[in-house]
């Protein structure tokens, strides 16, 4: 079930370098937030956080408090292999395992949480799941072939669907189009359109119609200066946010005058 | 073996062509063809010299053990225990060595602290740099001597199992220490081999797998090992070369006999390289002819080695 996410005075660090500021923000539940705000201003990085994975990266540490509903993500008895159960990712570049099939991809994840997952009960998870990405139709045929032939934007359906088998209650995606044509783009984002009846979704994207198109609150990250740290300008509901921001950064942001 | 295709080299447009590119693309496509005539060459010479003592033969050469050829008068040997001992002693060290390379490898490329990781892995290569003569009298020296008593209690709790079967070689000479010792040996060509492929996974397959909620061992289990198998594989099937064509270390360690023998902790076997070795010297009449047959098997067995391994690598290629 889609839940909450609560972060208060988030500073991330990558060793001694401060790369996002204090950053304090609600994500309601069953909705899509998107992340805009030029390239290096930490976006990526703070999406990182949500889900602990910024702890793979070394020397990468927080400071600040991340509540998922009522349950601290950074709380000292948490496994940060639990929290990515609960909020899944999803990559810029698709990255589906290489060496798997497409049916073995989409219960990758499903398989760690339930060893003993049976035939009839996996089937129905892959059928859900690929029903779930709007990939079902064009794969079912073809369930055993390597997931790495797949076009690009199948692939990266097919990376979301073997995120949500995982049933999580949140889904992070950074750039899931950067990769993708027009047509696929507009597959995803009908996707993701229909999974916040389910999840809550955040998404980073450096295209302004997509952050229109798709989401009900836009948050605005930017730099300070060259190598000062990222902060979170303004959020907001999306169409006010595009039409009348509160903050001058973000007006010249969204109408393409920098500085 | 590895052999360039020569078909593979350069197909230069037509047009301008720039001398540099006609070197290089004539000296690839001659070196491509130089490694084959060699390969030819070989296999020429030990057809053409084994031939004489193989039709003087009066003892089925495939499918019988005993070697008596050191005679210009009927001679009767074959290669059957030979082939058997060569396969059995490269299998006992593959089976030992994979399991422990790869642990190695991981341990290397995802555990280890930086610092251990280098010490670890220099100390891994320079284990391939000690000569296999070392190894042999490392082997008869110390470790025959070390693993009888630990022979002794294998058959007594595990005699049952039929590879363990007793009379115990009280020296420690058998088929197992020689295996052991030639695991040691190929050792770091697999976790050479295993570590490079490791360190090769894409990043965003590890983040794949950790996204997923996979824990670390998951993670190595889902993404790095799939993806390392040609080179896990690779790496093995050099070694098993390695270890089918060892010679000294074998020489030394086994008491041989030839037998065609599954007891792994009795006295017995003889490989192909170690008999070659040990009888070359002697050898008279028919018998360097009968030697060099025996060299044609060995040359068989590990081209066969080396197709098979190639064939698995690459049947499931289109997951790769
Ligand atoms: N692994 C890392 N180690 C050190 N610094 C990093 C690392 N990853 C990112 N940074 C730094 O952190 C800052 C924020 O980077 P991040 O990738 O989060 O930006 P972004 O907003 O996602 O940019 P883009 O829109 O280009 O994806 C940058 O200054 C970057 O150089
Ligand atoms: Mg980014």
């Amino acid at each position: 079930m889609a839940k909450r996410i609560d972060v208060s005075g988030l500073h991330v660090y990558y060793g001694d370098f401060l790369a996002v500021e204090d950053v304090s923000m609600t994500i309601e539940p069953r909705s899509v937030t998107a992340f805009i705000g030029s390239s290096g201003c930490g976006k990526s990085t703070f999406l990182r956080t949500l889900n602990r994975m910024h702890e793979v990266t070394p020397g990468a540490r927080v400071q600040g408090k991340v509540l998922l509903d009522d349950q601290d993500v950074y709380g000292s008895e948490v496994d940060p292999v639990a929290v990515r159960r609960e909020v899944g990712m999803v990559f810029q570049r698709p990255n589906p395992f290489p060496t798997m099939s497409i049916y073995d991809n989409v219960i990758a994840g499903a398989k760690l949480n339930n060893q003993r997952l049976n035939k009839s009960a996996a089937d129905d998870l892959v059928e859900r799941s690929l029903r779930g990405a709007n990939l079902w139709e064009e794969v079912k045929d073809r369930l055993g072939r390597p997931g790495a032939g797949l076009s690009g934007g199948q692939q990266q359906r097919l990376c979301i669907a073997r995120a949500i088998a995982v049933e999580p209650s949140v889904l992070l995606m950074d750039e899931p189009c950067s990769a993708l044509d027009p047509i696929s783009t507009l597959a995803i984002e009908d996707l993701i359109s229909e999974l916040k009846e389910n999840y809550t979704i955040v998404i980073v994207t450096h295209n302004m119609q997509q952050a229109a198109r798709v989401s009900d609150v836009t948050a605005f990250f930017n730099l300070a200066g060259t190598g000062k740290p990222g902060k979170l300008i303004e959020m907001g509901e999306t169409n006010k946010i595009f039409t009348k921001p509160e903050k001058k950064e973000t007006e010249n942001y969204i109408t393409g005058r920098f500085g | 073996m590895t052999t360039t295709d020569p078909s593979t080299t350069a197909h230069v447009p037509r047009g301008k062509r720039r001398i540099g590119d006609v070197v290089f693309a004539n000296s690839a496509r001659g070196s491509g063809i130089l490694i084959l005539v060699i390969l030819a060459g070989v296999a020429a010479f030990l057809v053409a010299q084994s031939f004489d003592s193989l039709t003087a033969n009066t003892a089925n050469f495939l499918t019988t053990s005993e070697w008596d050829a050191n005679t210009r008068e009927a001679p009767a040997f074959g290669v059957l225990a030979l082939a058997f001992g060569t396969v059995l002693g490269a299998a006992i060290a593959l089976v030992l060595a994979t399991p422990v390379a790869i642990g190695i490898a991981l341990f290397i490329v995802y555990y280890a602290p930086r610092r251990i990781a280098a010490v670890l892995g220099y100390l891994v290569d320079l284990l391939a740099a000690i000569p296999s003569v070392v190894y042999g009298l490392w082997g008869i020296g110390w470790l025959v001597v070390q693993l009888a008593p630990f022979y002794t209690w294998l058959e007594t709790y595990f005699g049952w199992f039929p590879l363990f079967a007793g009379p115990v070689s009280t020296t420690g000479r058998t088929m197992l220490s020689a295996g052991i010792v030639l695991a040691v040996m190929i050792l770091p060509i697999i976790t050479a081999m295993s570590r490079d492929v490791f360190l090769q996974v894409p990043q965003s397959h590890r983040e794949a797998a950790l996204a997923l909620g996979a824990t670390r061992w998951e993670m190595i289990r889902m993404a790095v090992i799939p993806f390392g198998r040609p080179g896990i594989i690779g790496g093995a099937m050099l070694g098993l070369g390695r270890a089918l064509g060892e010679t000294m270390a074998v020489a030394m360690i086994l008491s041989p006999s030839l037998v065609v023998s599954w007891f792994l902790l009795q006295s017995g076997n003889q490989t192909i390289a170690a008999h070659i070795a040990l009888q070359y010297p002697e050898a008279t009449g028919y018998g360097v002819s009968a030697l060099i047959a025996a060299g044609l098997v060995l040359f068989a067995i590990t081209l066969l080695v080396n197709m098979a391994a190639r064939f698995v690598v690459s049947r499931r290629k289109e997951f790769a």
